[in-house]
This record gives structure tokens, sequence and C-alpha cells, in this order.
């Protein structure tokens, strides 16, 4: 047997796809965090069906996940694969068309008999397997479920236990294949089934069975290896999203030594937040899974009435029930954090797909004149930085502010560089003190932020009221005084005006400070944009990217940047958002490169957008 | 959290009240209920600095505005929910919610039931007058069927809700019935409640005087009072009349009125705040036009039960995961279980 050949890559794209049952996205997960460990950079995309338990073996069933991993700096995870490993028929034919001429394609044949084909929908005499239709890509065919069957002959297990582990094998294979080591797996496995011994050894036994079918079929299967990536020197792990902002909010609670209440409601794709914090009992964190959405908010400020930090998440439909409340701890001005973790819309929408969509109903989506402030996440790890930075806005200023998220980045990982704790912005607050003079306490009186006192029930001498009516500056008395409500309408927008003097200034991602043709993103559009404007840079084409973190207010010199370019160009995930916000106030003819399709742009289609705009 | 320790400061009724004009309709039964509160709230033992008032939206909802302790009027049929989270996070403060029929039942009516099967440690005042007021006199949740209101010209064809017994589905834990009119027993129902330890629900017949006047008439008028209504109190028959001459019997699950001439007292129907299948009868105790009854309407404390807060329930957790994972320890946690270092 000739060894087989070993090839240096600089980047890989792999996406795994089979049943929701087949165990994909842990799969998919154990060769991030092994690529990740290696010191690859890396993105992925994992990708499942709404349904639970979509019916087995249809393309509706169909879970993928999609990962880029290499030595370069990785942007996205990647448009078309170059190795597409699939369970069944289905998922061959959900997913074959983004597979690169040439590509790799791994089989299970198992996945491939006549009720396979049925349930895909496939004419039985069209087996692509057998019809020449795969001939344009490098076919293996394994059959996975028998050689798991047979790496299990002896160990006692059942036939449906077996099966369960055929994922295993596929991923011992495509080990194999980037000759990267097992051990992180197998010790993930030890955690994972620490209560099942049996169950973790024959995971193990297969996943090594998978390695060992490389190195002794006489595949003629090159072999590649990706070195580690140039990443700055430090310490990193790997993460996703919705854990990140989970780990952002105990870090928000711990460095500033201020209790923090989480209420909501589980909805897609925001529940894992709640579940990573329901697991951190031991920090200053409470959770409470509260009967609806807007008991989840208003528990929130009645925590923060009393002196917590009162948090909330959900996805769009949610947040639109929470309207009415963001009204009131506008009113009431406590500080409340609101995470929307965006989904498709309108109404259910596409729960389990990505969009950027609710920035207008951040921004404008309440009755009345009521300003919030919104920041944004760029990346998986950005939820970090950001809720953190959230939470920063909401105490030291006193008012909600809404965290955007959205499902691609809240289920996609990447490295991170994690902070320390004493690396940590501190966030600012004061009770106010207790009086033992009995004058009446004014509790909307102000700092220099505008932000009036944090005055919470125990404290003595300062018994007030609050609540939604309009109400008189200073005491806080219910007001129906024409000019005081003008007053009080425009005192409330200067108050997240005056939030842009402790934000910082927009910068540029990358690109000249002055030229052809501005991309602005926000939002999970950050890694395709600037794997766009990395690649057009680099053909000569004079363009920049900003990306805005800080939505309402915006960053002071974002007019200034704005006017330093021939053209501006505004990529969105959504019919057009930014872009109208930048229009109206910047009086720039700004122009919307938009897609509504569940997910992310390619980096193709970017690229063709700046070429079009710097023509 | 660092609070500030308070040396209990005794107070007034006085020192309860605001600055804020009270701006009920004069004659509206909510004046009674205010000044029965502040009357009561000094004899409570509770610093007036940790007393909060949260409200939703209506008449009663103004409350908190007139009465000097901590207070928020929240939006529609969420005091419920603000107050669960203000109780989670602060056990020690005394928190009363105050709310009307169209509040707690209708709009607000999930939260409601959430909070008395959670069993916080907090009061509920429902100001129960049977109508819309703030509104301007549309049928509520508890308005009798037939009932000609603004938007039910030709009559209301809702089946009401009869509050105790939704509160008894929800198992909730303390349920007590006052009226505006007889401020005498309301002080003593009102304290009965802040003493019991997790939610205290108390329906008080309110008078409208606008929009539903009379509504309560039959059970607080000197004529009918006495006919019409039962005062039930633990451990003491069911007695009533204008000499105390009728008395209420079981037969089977089914309650009937006799003349106490014609039976012997121990065959009456002792009251007994924790019997629950009792309690289930005594809710239900309403003019019945199907089974031709006529019930007098129950008064007092209907059923309580012990069963553990939510919001301690929540400490111990929280205790529990101290002891068994120490301090939280935030680096350890950003750095989570998989790390690569490059150089």
């Amino acid at each position: 047997m000739s060894a087989p050949l070993i090839e240096q890559k600089k980047t890989v794209t792999i996406r795994f796809a089979g049943d929701s049952g087949d165990g994909i996205q842990l799969t998919g997960t154990q060769f991030t965090n092994t690529a990740a460990s290696l010191g690859n950079d890396l993105s992925t995309f994992p990708n499942f069906p709404a349904e639970i338990r979509a019916p087995q073996g249809t393309q509706a069933g169909v879970s993928g996940f999609q990962i880029k991993f290499g030595s370069v700096e990785i942007f996205t995870p990647g448009d078309e694969c170059e190795v597409l490993v699939v369970m069944n028929a289905a998922a061959l034919k959900a997913n074959i068309k983004e597979l690169k001429p040439n590509g790799i394609l791994i089989v299970n044949t198992d996945g491939f008999n006549a009720r396979d084909l049925e349930l895909a929908k496939i004419d039985k005499d069209s087996n692509p397997l057998t019809n020449g239709s795969l001939d344009g890509f490098k076919l293996y065919q394994i059959d996975v479920t028998k050689l798991t069957r047979t790496a299990l002959e002896n160990s006692g297990l059942g036939k449906k236990e077996i099966d369960m582990c055929k994922n295993m094998f596929v991923l011992g294979y495509v080990y194999w294949i980037y000759n990267r080591p097992l051990a992180l797996t197998i010790s993930a496995l030890q955690e994972q089934f620490k209560k099942k011994p049996a169950i973790f050894e024959a995971n193990v036994k297969v996943l090594k069975a998978g390695y060992a079918y490389g190195d002794t079929t006489e595949t003629p299967m090159t072999r590649y290896e990706i070195a580690k990536a140039n990443m700055p020197s430090g310490v990193y792990r790997n993460i996703n999203g919705n854990p990140a902002t989970a780990l952002g909010l105990v870090a928000a609670a711990e460095v500033s030594k201020l209790p923090m209440f989480f209420a909501t409601y589980p909805i897609t794709p925001a529940s894992d937040i709640l579940h990573d914090l329901s697991k951190h009992k031991n920090f200053n964190v409470k959770t409470f899974q509260a009967e609806d959405e807007i008991a989840a908010i208003c528990a929130a400020i009645g925590a923060s009435f009393g002196g917590s930090l009162g948090v909330t998440s959900s996805s769009g439909p949610g947040i639109a029930l929470k309207a009415e409340a963001i009204g009131l701890a506008t009113m009431l001005e406590l500080p409340l954090v609101i995470i929307n973790v965006q989904r498709g819309g309108p109404s259910t929408g596409l729960p389990t797909k990505t969009e950027q969509a609710d920035l207008m109903q951040a921004i404008y989506g309440r009755n009345g004149e009521c300003p919030v402030p919104v920041v944004a996440a760029c990346s998986p790890s950005d939820c970090f930085t950001m809720v953190y930075e959230a939470c920063r806005i909401a105490v030291e200023h006193m008012t909600p502010v809404f965290f955007m998220s959205d499902g691609y980045i809240a289920n996609g990982a990447e490295p991170w560089k994690f902070p320390q704790t004493k690396d940590l912005k501190p966030i600012e607050y004061r009770y106010a003190e207790a009086k033992e003079a009995r004058e009446k306490y004014l509790p909307y009186v102000r700092n220099n932020k505008l932000a009036r006192a944090w005055a919470i029930p125990g404290t003595k001498g300062l018994e007030h009221r609050i609540g939604g009516l309009e109400k008189e500056n200073l005491t806080g008395d219910i007001s129906y005084d024409p000019d005081n409500h003008q007053f009080m309408v425009k005192l409330r927008q200067e108050r997240v005006d005056a939030i842009a003097d402790f934000i910082p200034l927009q910068t540029i991602d990358q690109g000249n400070p002055e030229g052809d043709v501005l991309v602005i993103g926000w939002g999970s559009t950050y890694g395709s944009i600037r794997g766009a404007v990395t690649e057009t840079l680099a053909e000569g084409i004079n363009v920049a990217h900003a990306h805005i973190k800080y939505l309402n207010p915006l960053p002071k010199n974002l007019g200034d940047i704005l006017k330093r370019y021939k053209k501006v160009i505004v990529p969105e995930i959504n019919n057009g958002q930014l872009v109208r916000i930048l229009r109206d106030k910047y009086l720039v003819d700004a122009k919307g490169i938009n897609k509504i399709k569940g997910t992310a742009f390619t980096t193709q289609e970017l690229v063709n957008a700046i070429k079009e705009a710097s023509n | 959290m660092e609070l500030t320790l308070n040396t209990h400061e005794a107070f007034t009724a006085k020192d309860l009240v605001t600055s804020q004009d009270v701006r009920w309709c004069p004659g509206c039964g909510d004046y009674s209920i205010l000044k029965q509160v502040q009357t009561v709230l000094p004899e409570l033992n509770i610093p007036r600095e940790n007393i909060v008032f949260i409200s939703g939206i209506g008449c009663s909802s103004r409350f908190p505005y007139y009465m000097e302790t901590y207070g928020m009027h929240s939006i529609h049929g969420r005091a419920t929910a603000v107050a669960s989270g203000l109780k989670a996070t602060r056990p020690e403060l005394s928190v009363w919610i105050i709310t009307g029929d169209g509040d707690s039942l209708s709009i607000g009516g999930n939260h409601f039931i959430h909070l008395l099967r959670r069993n916080f440690d907090v009061n509920i005042l429902l100001f129960n007058n049977q109508i819309y007021g703030l509104t301007k006199g549309q049928y509520s949740p508890t308005s009798e069927i037939g009932k000609i209101t603004k938007s039910t010209p030709m009559g209301t064809i809702d089946h009401p809700f009869n509050p105790l017994a939704l509160c008894l589905g929800a198992d909730a834990t303390f349920i007590a019935r006052c009226m505006d009119r007889d401020p005498v027993h309301m002080r003593e129902i009102l304290k009965r409640g802040n003493a019991h330890k997790g939610t205290s629900l108390i329906e008080i017949y309110q008078n409208c005087n606008v929009f539903n006047d009379g509504a309560f008439e039959l059970f607080t008028e000197k004529a009918t009072k006495k006919l019409e209504t039962i005062f039930v109190e633990h451990g003491k028959p069911l007695v009533f009349g204008k000499d105390s001459e009728f008395g209420i019997v079981l037969n089977g699950d089914t309650p009937c009125v006799v003349n106490l001439a014609e039976v012997n007292t121990n065959d009456l129907w002792i009251h007994d705040e924790t019997n629950r299948n009792k309690a289930n009868i005594l809710v239900r105790f309403f003019d019945d036009e199907v089974n031709q009854t006529n019930l007098p309407r129950p008064f007092g404390v209907f059923y309580t039960q012990n069963r553990p807060c939510y919001e301690d329930q929540l400490t111990i957790q929280h205790a529990q995961a101290l002891e068994l994972k120490g301090t939280g320890n935030l680096d350890e946690l950003l750095r989570g279980k998989n790390t690569w270092t490059i150089e």
C-alpha cells in the first residue's frame, strides 16, 4: 500500500449533513473544537430544521454543519464547501449544489436504499450513486452503518444504540483525512457519557474505527494538513454567540458587583442564553423562566426597580410582545437590557434561520416617542463585548438598552482570545443614599449624563412613586401639562443622544480613510464584508469597510466618515433598514445590498456588489 | 447587595398620605380601601421604606400615588409580573399588588394565575367592581351575564369569572373576601393577609358609584346585609341572619340553608380554612338560578395553605450552588474547558 500523499492547504470548508437524528451538530462541534485546539482560525455555521423530530430521512429533516478552518484569517463559514459528508439521500439532495466542482463527497451508502430514495423524493431508477450524476466530484462510498455495526459486534449494545454511533465513524474518517488527533473528542465523549461508560466506549471504538478505515483501506485519498493560523499571540478558546452572550452578562454582574436578574421566555434561537445562565447559580445572576414574554420583561423591570440589573431575552416575535413594557422602562428611567437574537420574520417566520430585520423594531418599534439605545454584536465572540456594553450603558445611563444578535452568530462559532476580568471596563453605579430629612424626595433629579439616581426600596427617606404616566421633571409627579410633555419628550431623546459622548468613535475596519466605496454593515454581516473587502482591496479596488456596533445613538464621527467616500453601500440581511436610517440622518445616497434568504451573504456576492459600486 | 440597615421607625396613617390629590370620583369605594390600608400598615411592624405598592392600570391602580411608600404604577395587567421580579430579588420587602377585576382577570389573567401558583409572599388586593371604570363603563370579566353596559347595549353574553374559584384553581394559598363598606372586617382581613406567608389574595367588593352603582348593595346595605351575607371564621359554624337564625349544612356536597330552630347546631357546617374541598364549595356560594339556590354571600378567609414560596426556593438553590461549586470565579468561567495558546 502506498502512503497517501499529504498536501498542505491554507483553508478547507467541510459540510457535514444528515438526518437531524444523525448527530450532525455533535460531529461538527467536535471537529470544530479539535481544529480550534490545533490553532486554526475558523468559522462555523450550524443549519438545522425548526422541527424537533422532522420526518426521518426527508429533506425537511436534514441537519447541516459547515466549518471553514485554515492557517489564514477566516472571515465566514465559507460559501461553497470542498468536502461534503452526507449520511443519506435527502442530505445529498439538499446539499450537493453547494459542493465545489471536483470536491470530495463522502457518502454513507446505507442511506441510499430504496426507502431513503423514496423519502428524499428521488426516483428509484435515478439513484445518484449509480446514475453518474456525481461524476464531477471525488466520490467516496462507505457503508458507515455496516462498518459501525461490525465495530460494535461484541459490545452487547442494542441495534439502536449501535447505530447512534455512526456519526463517530464519519468523524474519525474525516479526522484521518485532515490528520487530526482524536484526544480532545475522546475526552469530550467521556464527559458527555460519564454516566454511561458502555456508550462512551462504543463511541470511542467507532471513532477509532473510522480513523483506522482511512489508514487501512487502500483509498486513493490525498490527506491534508492545515497549519496553525497566524493569529495574535495569546490564550484562545472556541465560542458560540449565545454562550458568549451569557458570559458577557455574568461578567457585567461580577465586575459591577450588581446582582443580575435574567427573566425570559423560551424562544428559538435565544433559549441557549437561559440554559447557560441557569447553570451559573454560584455567580451573581438569578434566572427566571416567566410565563410569557411580557411577564419576563415586566419581572426584569421589577427587579431593576429593586436594585438588580434586569435583563430579558427573546427573538423578534417576543420582542414585539415586550414593546409596551420597554416604553414603561423608558418612562421609569430604570436600567434594563433587552436581548434580541433575531430570526427570519415577520410573525413566526423562519425560527431557525437568520435575519437582521428587527433593527427598525429596536430603534422605533414602540408607541409614542420612545428612544432606546441599541448596540449590536458583529461575531460570536463580539456578543460578549457588546452585551457587556449594553449592561454598562443601561446602568450608567439608567435606561433600557437593546442588544442585537442573530441566529447566525448565536449558533456560529469562532476562536476567541478571551479577556481577563482585570481587562474589563468598570461599570459605575451607585444607589441613592438614605436620608433622614423628611423633605420630599425628588426621584427625577439628574446627573451630568442626564441619568436620575437609582433609589431602591428599602432605603429610608427615599420613598417615591414612579409609573408609566407622563411625569413632571424632578418630582416625578403625574403631569398632563402640555409644555411639560414636550419638555419630557425632548429630554428623553436628549438622554439617549447624550450617550454618544460615552461610546467609542466609529473606526474603519480596513481600507483607506477616504476613497471610492465605503461598505457599511452592522451585526452578523461582519465576516462576509471583511472577507469581500479583503479580496477586493487585493485586486486594487479603492474600498473600505466600517462596521457599526453602536446603532443608537450612532457614533459622533459617522457623518464625517460617510462624506469621505464617493459611494456608500450597505449590505444587510433584510429589505433595507440601516440604509434608511443613514439616508435619513446624513442625507447620504447610500445604496442597500439586500439578501433575505435566511442565510448569510457569500463573500462572492459582496465582492460582486463592491465591484459594481466601484465602476 | 449592600443594604442600609434600618432602625425601624414608627409611623402613622398620616405619614402615609402623599402630596398628590386623590382623584377618584366622590363616593368611590376606593376611598375606604385606601383609608383601611393606611390605617392597618402602621400596625404591621414593617419599616415604611420596606413597603412597596405595585399596580397595573385602572381606577384602583392609581392607589400607589396616594401611599407615601415606594410604589410603581406599571402597565395594564402586569403589576403581578413586576412584583414577581421585585420579590424574587428582594424577598425582605413587603410587596402589595393593587389591581382590579379588568386588570387582573382580563388583560393580566395569565400573570395573575402564575403568581398564585408560584406563591410569592406578596399581598394582592383585587378591587372588584364588576365594571370597567377608567375606560368609562364597559362590562368586565366579573360583570353578571345580561348586563347592559356601553359596550353591550343588548346585555353581555360573556359568562363571568368567579374570581375566588379561579384563584383556588390556580392553587392560591390564601384567599379571602371583604367589602368596601365594612371597614372593620376589611382591616382584619388585611392583617390576616399580611400575616400569611405566601400569596394572599383578597377580593374586595368595591362600589363604582358612577358606572355600576349598587352592584353589591344587597351585601353592604343594612336592610339586606344580615340576610344576604355570611361572615366565616375558622372553627365556627356557618351562621347568618338578622338574629343569627339561619345556618348552613352540607347535604352531601350541597350546601343548604337551614333554620337553626329546626336543626341540631352540631350538624352545621364548621368553617375550616384548611379544607380545600369545602373551600371549593364556599367560593361557589352564589345565587344559582339553575339550582334555585339562594345562598348568602360569604366574606372572610376562605382558604389557607402552607406551601414554600418561590423566592425562598430560589434563595435556597443559589445557596446550594454556592456550597457545591464555591463562589464563582469569572476568569475560570471565561477560560472554559478547552484552550490553546498561540505564541
